[in-house]
């Protein structure tokens, strides 16, 4: 029911995510963000079972912040990626945590990245990926659309382009989406897609 | 489904005279999707040891970053490189150490041992190794691949015959294997150069 996505552009990346919180049948919500702002530079969308979610993309952020603290200059993010990953699967066979995450960022040097970090810890920089059931129909979206170093504009259509397609195709579609951007002025959010105001 | 079936693999080593060949798929997939296409299953440990993982992505990683640590910490002691034989023993003995709770990888290592002898080994995922003069195959192609090696294979073929005869057999075989696929990934090692190809076969 968790929809998490994201793509590469021409200087930046994008990650949307739907913002329901579901518990069984009932929505508690539809305006939860699961995008955490990690540093200035860099975006985790994460999906996946709500109480692992939120702490271990706090424990994460936490962590980040204090190697900035520590070291004086802030981690790239194949470094954050790989830390992630490490955490993960340090605690895959004892207490797992299901969580899937597609991280974002920008650096100077090496420019946009995307990451796909799966509940088993499997690591992997790709250009496009996506989480959840609505992963079917974005991941095909995405797969005829894309095309590398697309414009911001582009990039947002496609993403509305796979929004639409998991709002009619998806029997349990999520009502409300956020898009987050990064590129080099940071990281922030871009716009919201609704269909319900909370 | 099986656990070493979740990311989908195909592995292969050949011995050739005086060189050697790994080859691997490149897909990887969460069971029936794809995830990427330029997935590395083969690392290199130094210029003349090779390894592949095939299994689970998430504990080849793993595994991998282990061994890279044994390694340098064996390069700072020793003041030399391993030598393949003594890096499959290394290996065979951290799988086992998991013996109750394994890491779900089979691992392939290929290598140049003393006086440049090509060296090949395969081993179940805790750590029984398998020796062979010819050719070893992991994965979930391993079936296919069994049967496209046997019937390929010659002893002491050069480099260039080695080439082609490990991509047709990792071609044919993956691609009967819905499970691996998106291409090949292959590693010509000889005493003086390794070469890098990558294959087209059916990307689908």
């Amino acid at each position: 029911m968790e929809c998490v996505f994201g793509m590469v552009g021409k200087g930046f990346a994008l990650v949307v995510a739907d913002t329901s919180a579901v518990n069984s049948i009932l929505v508690h919500k539809s305006n939860e963000d699961k995008i955490m702002v990690l540093d200035s530079h860099k975006l985790m969308g994460a999906s996946g079972e709500a109480g692992d979610r939120a702490q271990f993309t706090e424990y994460v952020q936490k962590n980040v912040a204090l190697y900035q603290y520590r070291n004086g200059i802030p981690l790239t993010t194949k470094a954050a990626a790989n830390f992630m990953r490490g955490e993960l699967a340090t605690a895959l066979r004892k207490n797992p945590y299901m969580v899937n995450i597609v991280l974002a960022g920008f650096d100077k040097d090496t420019g946009p990245s995307l990451y796909f970090i799966d509940y088993i810890a499997t690591l992997h920089k790709v250009d496009k990926a996506a989480f959840g059931y609505g992963s079917y129909f974005a991941l095909s979206m995405m797969d005829r659309h894309y095309h590398p170093n697309m414009t911001v504009d582009e990039a947002i259509k496609l993403a509305e382009q796979c929004i639409e397609e998991i709002r009619s195709r998806l029997v349990v579609a999520p009502q409300n989406f956020v898009i987050k951007i990064v590129d080099k002025d940071g990281a922030r959010e871009h716009s919201w897609r609704r269909t319900t105001k909370d | 489904m099986s656990i070493f079936e979740y990311n989908g693999s195909a592995l292969v080593a050949m011995v050739g005279k005086n060189c050697f060949a790994i080859a691997s798929d490149r897909r990887l997939g969460v069971q029936l999707q794809t995830i990427a296409t330029d997935f590395q299953r083969i690392f290199k440990i130094h210029d003349k040891l090779f390894v592949g993982l095939s299994g689970l992505g998430s504990d080849a990683q793993t595994l991998y970053q282990r061994l890279v640590f044994r390694h340098k910490l064996y390069q700072l002691r020793e003041e030399r490189d391993m030598k393949p034989e003594t890096f499959a023993s290394l290996v065979s003995a951290m799988l086992y150490e998991k013996r109750f709770g394994p890491y779900f990888v089979q691992p392939v290592i290929a290598g140049l041992g003393e006086d440049d002898k090509p060296f090949i080994c395969t081993m179940d995922s805790i750590g029984a190794k398998e020796l062979a003069k010819d050719f070893v195959v992991a994965g979930t192609a391993s079936e296919s691949l069994y049967g496209a090696c046997e019937s390929m294979f010659k002893p002491d073929m050069d480099h260039e015959e080695l080439f082609e005869t490990i991509s047709q057999a990792l071609v044919s075989s993956i691609d009967r294997d819905c499970l691996s696929g998106w291409g090949g990934h292959v590693y010509i090692v000889t005493p003086t150069e390794v070469t890098e190809r990558i294959l087209k076969g059916r990307m689908d």
